[in-house]
């Protein structure tokens, strides 16, 4: 193990077996020169550095420009690439699913925690959670009432448990009450929650 | 891509299948609670290395075809409350499928 990285893991508290297998696994890795110290960091940055207003730049976007959205949900790669947003090759391939008045998304992992980390960084806990994993493909809409998503009572719920290679982001309905309202304005009322599906984008 | 080191893509887009019944002692990526049960394909994701190799050192090849498949709440659940027009939509990889 590298001494630099060592720093990094210093806590007040003891640290958890399965921290402890992560940093086992780390310098195992490190020693056979599979992976050093500065690609680990350098891939830690890259992911601190995504966060929701990322995912909610890109659905403002779509929400004004019909040309931009349509290229969206067809190749989410090369539209992103218009915005500057770059989606590094070896990541996940991103689908773009449109949330609307006859059809609502939701987005699951039941095996982990596959998450389109490229727009969101990050999940939240809850998304990795046992119960919230069970639930969502069990009982979406009564997930959904918890955390506040309104689908119509006519839409048809669309669960979708991204196991594999694929990442999901959800494109929630434009609120009413929005029209006139600027890119920026517009990202501000996309929370991370809408973007997973469990909730509607804010109303101003 | 050589037809060796991917399967052939084998279904079509609408088609009806099953998911195999399987709990292998390596890794793999088929959830419990959709195998057995029928849908249809929604969409082919793409070719992809084979996770269930590349887990345990392989090379992921043949590459295997990934599908999204289709399947209503109601079958899967019988007791789901919701919509019955609800569907859920998983990715799984050609080797667990079957024609229905």
């Amino acid at each position: 193990m590298t001494a630099t990285h060592v720093v990094d893991h210093i806590h007040d508290e003891p640290m958890s077996e399965v921290a402890l297998r992560s940093v086992a696994i780390e310098a195992l890795l490190a020693e056979k020169g599979l992976l050093t110290a500065d690609e680990v960091r350098r891939q830690v940055n890259l992911m601190d550095g995504r966060t929701p207003a990322d995912g909610a730049r890109v659905v403002a976007r779509a929400w004004v420009d019909d040309g931009f959205k349509a290229r969206l949900l067809a190749d989410s790669r090369s539209a992103l690439a218009e915005m500057g947003v770059a989606i590094p090759e070896e990541t996940p391939h991103l689908t773009v699913v449109e949330n609307t008045d006859d059809v609502h998304h939701m987005v699951v992992c039941t095996l982990c925690s596959c998450y389109p980390r490229m727009l969101l960084g990050r999940p939240p806990d809850w998304y990795k959670s046992l119960a919230y994993r069970a639930r969502a493909v069990r009982d979406p809409r009564g997930v959904m009432a918890e955390f506040g998503a309104q689908p119509p009572d006519d839409a048809e719920v669309r669960v979708l448990d991204s196991t594999a290679d694929v990442r999901y982001l959800v494109l929630p309905r434009r609120p009413s009450g929005t029209e006139g309202m600027g890119e920026e304005e517009l990202a501000a009322l996309v929370s991370r929650d809408s973007m997973i599906g469990v909730t509607d984008a804010l109303t101003p | 891509m050589t037809s060796t080191s991917s399967e052939t893509v084998r279904y079509a887009d609408g088609a009806a299948v099953r998911v195999r019944v399987g709990y292998p002692a390596h890794h793999f990526r088929t959830p419990a609670y959709i195998q057995g049960h029928t849908g249809l394909v929604d969409a082919l994701c793409g070719v992809y290395p084979n996770p269930e190799l590349l887990a345990h050192g392989g090379d992921g090849l043949p590459r295997q075809p990934l599908y999204r498949i289709r399947l209503r709440q109601t079958d899967l659940w019988p007791d789901y409350a919701g919509n019955p027009a609800d569907t859920l939509l998983v990715d799984v990889y050609q080797h667990w499928l079957e024609p229905a």
